[in-house]
């Protein structure tokens, strides 16, 4: 196989330098992702609500016209304001007439990561607004120019230290030691931001189409004080947050936070129906790509996503090379799909980003199947519409000499062969090439001198020849 | 009951003993196993990287080799999923053989009832879960999901408990993966060697001398790196300590 390196990789090794940070990093997820199992396990219908959410998620894919339409309806009879996007352009285009419009220069936004996908911080910057960023891990990595690292936690690649630095340099901050100081000094930054903010921008977790509402979840309470404050609340979503009825809430946030941190519940669920008393509440709903993804069959179960991370803090990968490593707004496992589905040429190494472990289609809350997704992928772009053909020909040509040479146990036999016969003559050749990157941190297992079918074969010979000696040698 | 072997094209070069050891232990519980003639790969060197259309060859080869027998035994769960992957992958003749084949531990526990072992070993032993025995054979109970969802106990788990003056320990993450992956071992070396020594670390500190595994594939990775770095402990196939075989250059443990 051609294996050039490729971004993914290298990102990763960048990451990993750092040992010690790389160490902190897989034992805060993993300790996350126990929790998780923890709060799982203490749910004996688990499992039956993961399946419900799939179902509830696929019904509303496959009638997502109607259910939008419905939505608007009863949001607007609320006092809501229902604009649609088609891509990230339009939806930083609204966004930004609607503040211009009404001469607002700061604004106070929680965590969206359809805001992230389409850009709207620098996109607002550029305007000469002022955005500040209200969750605490967003904060942090909006103060050190970085995305964030994580959609559930934006700034886990990062330790308190590192914070502390970052709140002195860009805030002049005191030196601070622990998280608690760091958090206490946040939040008076942040209050002051929110008093003076004109608008708030906020994401949505889900949109009930029945009602007409919104609903937001965070632990901080941060979306709740950024649409309670300023007059102006804008809530961004992507298309598929919407669910059909009321009642179909309490599956989604049974299993969301449990998935997410392994919280039994988010601290804060707000359920917003039409704007406050004398304030105004637009809601922009963004396709930006997802009715294409819609009408892809072997994808679009990764419409029924609702963020929550659990496939990242799970994913083996994901904890040993850190979520920058991606290069995509959503990394991990479900970003792995999302991204190449837009743009295979630049992410062409993130479907083999992955060990095809499977944890991450066993803890999806909605039952996206990521790992045969992401092996799907790896078939797209080899033999499939996806990728530049100067990207992959001869990784193809390869495919086919190797299935040319192992369908044939003769043809085989000569290569295993050939092959065990220089490794054990010439071990200096194994450190070339594929095989060099095997060899650069491991040994290769001691070559036999015969095959098993080599072996095998000799020996039902030398039985057959001497049938009365039952005790033919075994090496 | 006509039962076939089949041997994986990397155990078949690299690790012919373990094939051995297969036959063995299925002898030693009177089962009368063939070796088809012909065999190659099951392809799962090409699919794993995407090349469906190149693996479709073997695919039909396999089909054709273990067709009219009632059971093809895997000694790798990773393999056999690869397997059953292309019963609905890559189509042909289904169901074919691929769809009678059976990991070897699942095969003694399910088809045989989990015979006892008649082979001691003494010595303290960490099982290495695979991912592919684990949640796409559905081996064994995955720690990430939900009660009512866990299926019957990990056929390897199962047979290792039966064999005499065995002492298994038990990693603090126990179905992590060891960061093999295939062609991921060379396209993110990396992260793989982090993954490996982590997994080794943790089973070091449970304090097992030999790794076992129904796969040979993710232990050739472990013991790749013990051995660079030459570390105490020691991987052997799950065969291979069924029947009772010595570890390579370790002492005998001490009775407690």
């Amino acid at each position: 196989m051609t294996l050039v390196q490729l971004s993914h990789p290298a990102r990763a090794r960048s990451f990993l330098a750092d040992g010690e940070r790389a160490r902190f990093h897989d034992a805060a997820l993993w300790q996350i992702r126990a929790r998780r199992d923890q709060r799982a396990a203490e749910l004996p219908e688990w499992e039956a609500l993961r399946e419900l959410a799939a179902r509830i998620k696929a019904h509303t894919l496959a009638q997502l016209p109607e259910y939008l339409e419905r939505f608007e309806e009863n949001a607007r009879r609320h006092g809501a304001h229902v604009h649609f996007a088609r891509d990230a352009a339009e939806h930083n285009r609204i966004v930004f007439e609607l503040l211009r419009a009404r001469g607002v220069t700061r604004v106070v936004k929680s965590k969206s990561m359809l805001t992230e996908e389409c850009g709207l911080n620098p996109f607002l910057e550029q305007q000469g607004l002022e955005v500040v960023d209200t969750d605490l891990g967003e904060l942090i990595v909006q103060l050190r120019r970085e995305p964030p690292s994580h959609i559930v936690l934006p700034a886990i690649h990062l330790r308190t230290a590192d914070v502390a630095e970052t709140f002195t340099r860009t805030l002049g901050a005191p030196p601070l030691e622990d998280a608690q100081s760091l958090t206490e000094f946040a939040r008076s930054h942040l209050r002051a931001k929110f008093l003076a903010a004109q608008a708030g921008i906020t994401g949505v977790n889900f949109a009930i189409a029945e009602t007409g509402g919104i609903v937001v979840c965070t632990n901080e309470g941060n979306a709740d004080l950024g649409m309670a404050l300023p007059d102006l609340h804008i809530a961004c979503m992507g298309l598929e947050k919407l669910l059909p009825r009321a009642a179909d809430l309490g599956v989604f946030s049974r299993l969301l936070a449990r998935s997410a941190t392994g919280q039994a519940i988010t601290a804060y669920t707000a359920h917003v129906h039409g704007p406050r008393p004398g304030g105004e509440l637009h809601i922009v709903i963004v396709d930006n790509g997802r009715s294409a993804l819609r009408g892809e069959a072997r994808h679009r179960a990764s419409l029924r996503c609702i963020r929550c991370g659990a496939c990242m803090n799970t994913c083996p990968v994901f904890r040993r090379s850190g979520g920058h490593s991606y290069g995509t707004h959503v990394p991990g496992p479900i970003g792995s799909i999302l991204a190449p589905l837009r743009d295979p040429d630049a992410h062409q190494s993130l479907p083999h980003a992955c060990t095809l472990c499977g944890s991450c289609t066993a803890v999806c809350p909605v039952k996206i199947n990521l790992h045969e997704q992401l092996l799907e992928l790896r078939e797209r772009h080899l033999e499939g519409p996806g990728l530049a053909l100067s990207r992959r020909w001869g990784e193809r040509a390869l495919a086919q000499l190797l299935g040319w040479l192992l369908k044939s146990p003769g043809r085989t036999a000569r290569l295993g062969a050939v092959f065990r016969w220089l490794g054990r003559r010439l071990p200096g050749l194994t450190r070339w090439g594929s095989l060099g990157r095997w060899t650069a941190t491991r040994e290769l297992p001691p070559l036999p001198e015969h095959s098993f079918h080599a072996q095998y074969a000799r020996r039902r010979a030398e039985r057959a020849r001497a049938p009365s000696d039952p005790g033919a040698r075994r090496q | 009951m006509r039962v076939a072997l089949f041997i994986p094209c990397y155990v078949d070069q690299l690790y012919p003993d373990v094939g051995f050891a297969c036959l063995e232990l299925l002898e030693a519980y009177g089962i009368q196993v063939e070796v088809p003639a012909g065999q190659t790969c099951c392809g799962q060197l090409l699919t794993n990287r995407g090349a469906l259309r190149a693996a479709r060859p073997l695919a039909r080869r396999f089909g054709a080799v273990f067709a009219g027998y009632d059971h093809v035994i895997c000694p790798s769960g990773s393999c056999a999923a690869a397997l059953w992957r292309e019963v609905h992958g890559l189509g042909g003749d289904a169901p074919g053989a691929a769809a009678r084949v059976v990991e070897l531990c699942q095969f003694l526990v399910t088809v045989l009832g989990a015979p006892p072992s008649a082979a001691a070993f003494p010595h303290r032993v960490a099982l290495h879960e695979s991912c592919h025995a684990l949640r796409e054979l559905g081996l064994g109970r995955p720690s990430e999901l939900g009660p009512g969802m866990a299926g019957p106990e990990n056929p390897a788990r199962q047979l290792l408990r039966g064999v005499p003056e065995l002492s298994l320990v038990e990693p603090a993450r126990r179905d992590e993966c060891c960061g093999f992956g295939g062609s991921f071992s060379v396209v993110e070396p990396d992260v793989s060697v982090r993954m490996g020594n982590d997994r080794i670390l943790d089973f070091e500190h449970a304090g097992a001398q030999v790794v076992t595994s129904t796969d040979m594939s993710c232990l050739m990775h472990l013991s790749g790196l013990m051995r660079r770095q030459r570390r105490p402990l020691t991987v052997m196939h799950i065969s291979q300590v069924l029947v009772g075989r010595s570890p390579p250059q370790l002492p005998r443990t001490e009775p407690e």
